[in-house]
């Protein structure tokens, strides 16, 4: 049957028509200005932090430790330092758990189990950052009897789980049922099936996952303030309070100098750099592999 | 690796084989491997039947099919014919909350058997699924030997052997040949089928299960796949699910029947050699069938 039959006849061209078209103008209309309205912060932010960032911008930022206020030059070199280690420590230890707890989820935890654990990482998501240093401090830092950088790692990888589990269980999800049920066929094991054909199926949605933690950790303050501390000297000690760049953003943008405040700028331009960086170098490394096959 | 050719099985009429050697029973364990030299085994269905959860699909199904010819399963939608077929090669189970009932015997020996692992018996019996479904991140080539490679061989002179005689005999050879590292997504749909037939050959299974193989190609595709068809059928026992009554009585030697029972099950009306059940069959329901009077 045709729907054409059901419309009454000689009513599709017309006013009718118009006022559709009219409505439908519209709504593209108003979905375009939403659509323009979402990349409009990021645009701004950008840019500002670049306007207001590049003036303070030189190496000795990054290569020199703090000086007192009112004193010429120094730098945040403890901050970025301090971030690389922290937030790899974090992506170390909280990838893989995530990685696996999406895995577990989408291939074997069966239905009821899968909506428990998803529910469960969604509320682990929703916990407010400060909450989960809080809950490191407790963890680490009282029984260790100091900040650290390990409590930083371990209360940035706990922010990092969610994230990725939850992407990591999404993209696998969309792994058309089709190709595990070929391998199975083929008479390949179910966990071989997984390792080598769901896996690299969904690889590229998980490292993009990958890549918006390690960017979301990356930018954390809070769960910093109670763990690493912060740190005036560069360390790589991971028994010594650490410093960060949020935190050293934080601490310079909320102080009454002007000093500060340019360097809490370029500070937040090198951050968006060095994630920026990271983002392009995974994606690069990725498109070659998947270049070169298997 | 003249052992792998089977071509000898060939002659052999299409008579009930012998009962099968304990040799040739099921182990548990066993490995899939190119270097076992396997022939057509029979696949006797007895008192099949199949669920999910509480809605029963299938009931009482019991045939044979025979080694190295085609069994055809015709009938109308929803009459669980592809159902039918993945009981076969314990594939009905992956599915949350489905069950069988009766027995599937692979050359004799029991495939729902408490120790028998269903990873062997896919193994042994490969099948082709109705939508062409290679592997998306690999090549052609490891597409052709996925089954083989994840079964940990790794000879690489052995898999280009392997690669080569799959395709041809799945007559993707002249085609594929000079683009053996392209990704097998990247063939047309009607080459991805025959990608994916090589690739169920490539682990050597003894039967051959097709879920409506050429119902989402072209014509010309069709009769492609419809040759190949019968070109292995000197080599495997082949079980193929098709919903084209011009193809079953086309290809296949033997043809099973089956329709929608009263209460919603699928059940065998009849079942034969496929030229009396398209030119004299015993039931009514089967001529209204084929005559196109319903279904």
């Amino acid at each position: 049957m045709s729907t054409l039959a059901v419309l009454p006849a000689g009513r599709i061209p017309g006013r009718d028509m118009r006022r559709r078209r009219a409505t439908d103008r519209l709504m593209r209309g108003l979905l375009g200005l939403a659509a323009l309205l979402a990349a409009v912060p990021l645009v701004l932010v950008l840019g500002f932090v670049l306007i207001q960032g590049l003036p303070a911008l030189n190496l000795a930022l990054i290569t020199q430790s703090p000086v007192p206020a009112g004193f010429p030059g120094g730098g945040v070199a403890p901050a970025v330092v301090g971030t690389l280690i922290m937030v790899g420590l974090g992506t170390l230890i909280g990838t893989p758990i995530a990685v696996l707890a999406g895995i577990y989820t989408r291939e074997y935890a069966g239905g009821r189990g899968a909506t428990a654990i998803r529910f469960l990482v969604d509320v682990l998501a929703g916990v407010p950052t400060i909450a989960i240093g809080l809950f490191a401090y407790g963890l680490i830092v009282v029984p260790s009897g100091g900040f650290s950088g390990l409590a930083g790692g371990v209360a940035l990888a706990i922010t990092i789980v969610p994230i990725v589990a939850r992407i990591t269980d999404e993209m696998l999800g969309l792994v058309p049922g089709s190709i595990r049920e070929a391998a199975y066929a083929l008479g390949i094991p179910p966990w071989k099936a997984i390792v080598h054909v769901v896996l690299p199926a969904a690889a590229a949605g998980i490292v993009t996952g990958i890549l918006l933690g390690v960017a979301r950790i990356a930018g954390e303050t809070a769960p910093l303030i109670f763990t690493a501390l912060g740190n005036d000297t560069v360390s790589t000690s991971l028994g010594q309070p650490m410093d960060a760049l949020p935190l050293r953003i934080w601490v310079y943008a909320s102080g009454p100098y002007d000093s500060w405040h340019a360097e809490a700028w370029a500070a937040s331009l090198v951050l968006v750099l060095l994630v920026l960086a990271f983002s392009l170098l995974t994606r690069l490394v990725m498109r070659q592999r998947s270049r070169s096959g298997m | 690796m003249t052992t792998m050719i089977r071509e000898s099985s060939s002659i052999a009429p299409a008579v009930e084989p012998e009962p099968p050697s304990p040799s040739r029973g099921i182990v548990p364990g066993q490995r899939a491997a190119a270097t076992i030299e396997r022939e057509a085994v029979q696949v006797e269905l007895d008192g099949l039947g199949a669920s999910y959860g509480r809605h029963v699909v299938l009931r009482d199904i019991t045939f044979t099919a025979r080694p190295n010819s085609v069994t055809a399963i015709i009938g109308p939608s929803g009459c669980g014919k592809s159902t039918l077929i993945r009981c076969l090669n314990r594939m009905h189970e992956v599915t949350p909350g489905a069950r069988v009932a009766g027995e599937v015997r692979l050359g004799g020996t029991s495939i729902y058997g408490s120790d028998i692992d269903p990873v062997v018996i896919r193994q042994r019996i490969g099948m082709v699924f109705q939508r062409p479904n290679p592997f998306p991140t690999m090549s052609i080539f490891d597409n052709v030997v996925a089954g083989l490679k994840l079964a940990g061989i790794r000879d690489r002179a052995l898999l280009d052997e392997v690669v080569e005689r799959s395709l041809r005999r799945a007559a993707l050879w002249d085609e594929v040949r000079d683009k053996l590292k392209a990704p097998g997504g990247a063939l047309s749909g009607g080459q991805q089928q025959r990608l994916c037939i090589a690739r169920a050959i490539a682990v050597e299974p003894e039967v051959i299960l097709m879920d409506e193989p050429a119902s989402s190609l072209d014509p010309v595709s069709t009769l492609k796949i419809e040759e190949l068809i019968d070109s292995l059928r000197m080599s495997y026992t082949i079980v193929i699910v098709t919903h084209n009554m011009q193809q079953a009585s086309r290809i296949s030697d033997r043809t099973a029947f089956l329709t929608v029972g009263d209460d919603g099950a699928g059940y065998l009306v009849e079942f034969g050699d496929t030229a009396t059940i398209f030119t004299n069959p015993r039931q009514r329901l089967t001529e209204d069938y084929i005559s196109g009077r319903f279904g």
